[in-house]
C-alpha cells in the first residue's frame, strides 16, 4: 500500500495538539503566491470539499485534499507532511502555535508510478465513510 | 540622497527608525489595546532579532473594529469625492515626505533591500493615492433616457429618466498579504477609501510593523473609524473578519485553498469577493531580441533577472523562463554573468539587489522545493543553495538567486514557489511558446520579449494571464489593470474599474407621468 500523503512525527505531534483543541481536521494542499504551495489545516468541518478534491489519504486519521487539478501535477510525488518554526499560513489552526506544516515531496519511482495509476484517488465526493466532512456531493 | 554607508539596524544608536517594544490596534482612530490583552512578537527576516510585539487580536477586537467602522460609514458615504480625494492626496504627500522611514520600516519588516523601499514600494503607494484621488473626482454615473419605451409598469410614454449612481458600499474587509506590506495596504485602502466605504483591514501576521508606522504617520488625516487596523493571526482575527455578517465585501490576496474558504464564508453571507492568489508567470524570449542593440539584449537579460527583484516574493515572479532553443546558450550566458554581479549584501545597504526571505517558514518552503527539483532531475543552472550573512544578520533567512533547467511537467514549473528560482526551458516555434506558457493552473502575469511587433501581438492575446508585460517586466503603475485569469483569482486593482469593485449602481428611475398609468 503505497501512501500518496505521509506524515513525519513532528507533524504527528502537532496534530495531536491540534486535534486536542480544535477535534478532528482536516488539511487541504494550497497553491498560489505568499502562504501558498503549502498545506492548510482546519476545523474538520470548515471547509467545503467536493467532486474536484482529490482524497490523497490520511494522516494520523485526519483526511488530506488537494484540488484536481492540482494533482494532475503532483501525482508523481509523495507528499511527506512536515512541522516547521514559522507564522502565518492565513487561517491554518496551527498558526498560533509559531510552528507551520511543509509539504516536503519525494518522487515516487516508476515501479510505485504504475501500482498508482491501478489505483487513483477516490474524489471527496464519493466520500461516505468520513465523520464531520464538509462536502457535496 | 547623500547616503552612502549601510543604514544602521533600526532600534541601534543613532538609526533613523526607532520601533516602539509594542504597538496596538488602530480602531476608532485610538490605538486600541486588544481585548483579551495578549501580543505576539514580530520578528525581523533580515536577522531573526525581535522587533516588537503586536497585537493578537480575537473576534472581539474585530467586532470593536467593525463598530468604529459602521459609526464611521455613513458619514464618509456622503462625504464628497473632492473632500475624499483631497484627503487621499493629504496622504500621498505625508507618505512621500516620509519616503526614508517607510522605506526603512519596510525592509526591516518583510527583508527587502532598502533599495526597493525607495524604488519601487514608498513611489508607488505615493502615486497609488494620488491616482484614485482623481479616479474619483473624474467619475460620474449615467442617465438613460427612457422616453417612451415599453417599460412593464411604470408609463413611460409620459416621460421617464434613469439616473445611475455609484453608490459606496459601506463597511468592506481587506486581507493583505506580506510581500509588500504598504504597498498592497495602498492597492486595497486608496479605492474602497476614494469610493467612500470604511474599512477593517488585516495585516499579515509576518510583517504587522511596517503598516504601524504608515498609521502614525497618516492618522490625523482620516476621520475616525474610515480605517480600522487589526492585527493578529489570521486563524484568530482573519477568520472572525471574513465570516463576519457585518461586512459588504472581502478584498483578499493570498492562496488558493483560504481564497476558497474565503468565497464560502462569503456566500453565507451574500456578498462580493475579489481574490488575488498569485501565479507561475512565464517570461518568453524569441530568437528575434539577438537583432536588437546590446542595450535592448541587455534589457532583455534585466528581464529574467526580475525573478529576483524582491527576492522572488512576488505573485507575478517571472518564475518560469521560456526561451527559444536556438538562443538558449547565448542568452543564458549572459544571463548567468549578471547573476554573478548581484549584490547581495545586507538589505539596509542601497546597492544590495536581493534581500532576506520573509520568514522562516517561506525560507523552508523554498528550501523543500530546490530539493523537489533535483529529485524531479532537473538541472542546477546556478544557485540552489541557501546562503548566510554575518554579524546581526546571521539569523536571518538568505537564499542564494537560483535556476533549474527542466520540463514545463515538473512541480518546480507548475508551484509558485515564491522564492529566488527560475525554472527555465526552451522552445522550437510560437505555438511551442504560447502552449508552455498558457500550460499552468495560473494566469496572472507573463512577460513577451521580441523585436516583431505581430509576434507580441500574437502572444499578448493568446497567452490567458491579465496582466501581458510586452518588452518589459515588474511595471505596476496605476492606470494599468492588473489581476488574474484561471486559478489566479477575480477582479482587477490598480486601475480605475477597481471603484466598482468597491460601489454598487443605485439606478433612481424617475417618472414624471402626471396621468395615472392605467393599472389600477
Amino acid at each position: 500500500m503505497i501512501d500518496r500523503v505521509s506524515a513525519t512525527e513532528t507533524t504527528v505531534t502537532l496534530i495531536d495538539e491540534l486535534v486536542g483543541i480544535h477535534g478532528p481536521v482536516v488539511f487541504h494542499q494550497s497553491g498560489g503566491c505568499c502562504d501558498g504551495s503549502a498545506p492548510m489545516c482546519f476545523p474538520r468541518g470548515e471547509f467545503r470539499v467536493g467532486s474536484r478534491d482529490v482524497f490523497l489519504g490520511t494522516i494520523h486519521n485526519q483526511p488530506f485534499f488537494i484540488a484536481e487539478d492540482q494533482f494532475t501535477y503532483w501525482e508523481h510525488t509523495q507528499l511527506i507532511i512536515d512541522v516547521v518554526p514559522g507564522r502565518g499560513g492565513m487561517f491554518s489552526i496551527e498558526g498560533p502555535t509559531g510552528q507551520r506544516f511543509l509539504t516536503r515531496s519525494r518522487v515516487f519511482s516508476d515501479e510505485e508510478s504504475a501500482v498508482l495509476q491501478n489505483n487513483p484517488p477516490a474524489r471527496a465526493s464519493e466520500i461516505d465513510d468520513i465523520e464531520g466532512l464538509k462536502k457535496t456531493s | 540622497m547623500d547616503q552612502v554607508q549601510p543604514f544602521i539596524y533600526p532600534g541601534d544608536d543613532g538609526a533613523k527608525l526607532m520601533p516602539k517594544s509594542r504597538y496596538e490596534n488602530f480602531i476608532g482612530g485610538k490605538w486600541t489595546k486588544p481585548t483579551d490583552g495578549r501580543y505576539f512578537e514580530n520578528i525581523s527576516p533580515t536577522s531573526g532579532k525581535v522587533i516588537c510585539e503586536m497585537p493578537r487580536s480575537n473576534a472581539a477586537d474585530v467586532e470593536l473594529a467593525l463598530d468604529a467602522a459602521h459609526a464611521a460609514a455613513p458619514d464618509w458615504g456622503k462625504t464628497g469625492p473632492a473632500i475624499r480625494a483631497g484627503i487621499l492626496l493629504q496622504i500621498a504627500d505625508r507618505i512621500e515626505a516620509n519616503t526614508e522611514m517607510l522605506a526603512l520600516a519596510e525592509t526591516l519588516d518583510n527583508g527587502k533591500p532598502i533599495r526597493e523601499g525607495f524604488a519601487a514600494d514608498i513611489p508607488l503607494t505615493v502615486d497609488h493615492f494620488r491616482y484614485f484621488a482623481g479616479a474619483i473626482r473624474a467619475q460620474e454615473g449615467t442617465i438613460g433616457n427612457i422616453d417612451g419605451m415599453q417599460s412593464g409598469g411604470g408609463n413611460s410614454a409620459q416621460g421617464m429618466m434613469a439616473y445611475h449612481y455609484p453608490e459606496p458600499l459601506g463597511v468592506v474587509a481587506q486581507i493583505i498579504p506580506w510581500n509588500f506590506p504598504i504597498l498592497m495596504a495602498a492597492w486595497k485602502l486608496a479605492p474602497a477609501l476614494a469610493a467612500g466605504n470604511a474599512v477593517v483591514l488585516k495585516p499579515a501576521e509576518q510583517t504587522p510593523f511596517s503598516i504601524c508606522v504608515l498609521m502614525e504617520l497618516i492618522e490625523d488625516l482620516l476621520p475616525p473609524g474610515v480605517v480600522n487596523i487589526v492585527q493578529g493571526f489570521g486563524v484568530e482575527a482573519g477568520k472572525p473578519l471574513a465570516s463576519s455578517n457585518r461586512i459588504r465585501k472581502v478584498g483578499f490576496t493570498g492562496e488558493t485553498t483560504t481564497g476558497r474558504l474565503i468565497m464560502q464564508y462569503a456566500s453565507e453571507n451574500l456578498i462580493p469577493v475579489t481574490l488575488e492568489l498569485g501565479g507561475k508567470s512565464p517570461n518568453v524570449y524569441f530568437k528575434d531580441i539577438m537583432n536588437g542593440s546590446d542595450e535592448f539584449i541587455s534589457r532583455c537579460v534585466e528581464g529574467f533577472l526580475h525573478a529576483y527583484f524582491n527576492q522572488g516574493e512576488v505573485c507575478t515572479c517571472p518564475s518560469r523562463a521560456i526561451i527559444h532553443e536556438d538562443i538558449y546558450e547565448p542568452f543564458m550566458e549572459m544571463v548567468q554573468q549578471r547573476v554573478a554581479a548581484l549584490n547581495c549584501g545586507t538589505p539596509f545597504d542601497l546597492n544590495t539587489q536581493v534581500g532576506a526571505q520573509a520568514s522562516s517558514e517561506q525560507f523552508e518552503k523554498i528550501m523543500s522545493y530546490m530539493d523537489v527539483g533535483r529529485q524531479e532531475g532537473a538541472d542546477v543552472l546556478f544557485g540552489g543553495e541557501q546562503r548566510s550573512m554575518d554579524g546581526n544578520l546571521s539569523g536571518g533567512f538568505y537564499v542564494q538567486p537560483t535556476a533549474f533547467k527542466g520540463n514545463n511537467g515538473m512541480r518546480i514549473f507548475q508551484e509558485e514557489i515564491f522564492g529566488p528560482v527560475v525554472s527555465v526551458t526552451t522552445f522550437k516555434d510560437e505555438a511551442e511558446a504560447l502552449a508552455i506558457a498558457n500550460d499552468t493552473l495560473y494566469g496572472l502575469g507573463a512577460g513577451v520579449w521580441s523585436r516583431d511587433a505581430n509576434t507580441c501581438y500574437r502572444m499578448g492575446r493568446g497567452i490567458e494571464a491579465g496582466r501581458v508585460w510586452v518588452n518589459n517586466y515588474h511595471s505596476y503603475p496605476a492606470h494599468a489593470a492588473f489581476g488574474g485569469y484561471k486559478n489566479s483569482g477575480i477582479g482587477r486593482e490598480t486601475h480605475k474599474m477597481m471603484l466598482s469593485h468597491y460601489q454598487q449602481t443605485k439606478n433612481v428611475l424617475v417618472s414624471y407621468s402626471e396621468v395615472p398609468d392605467g393599472f389600477f
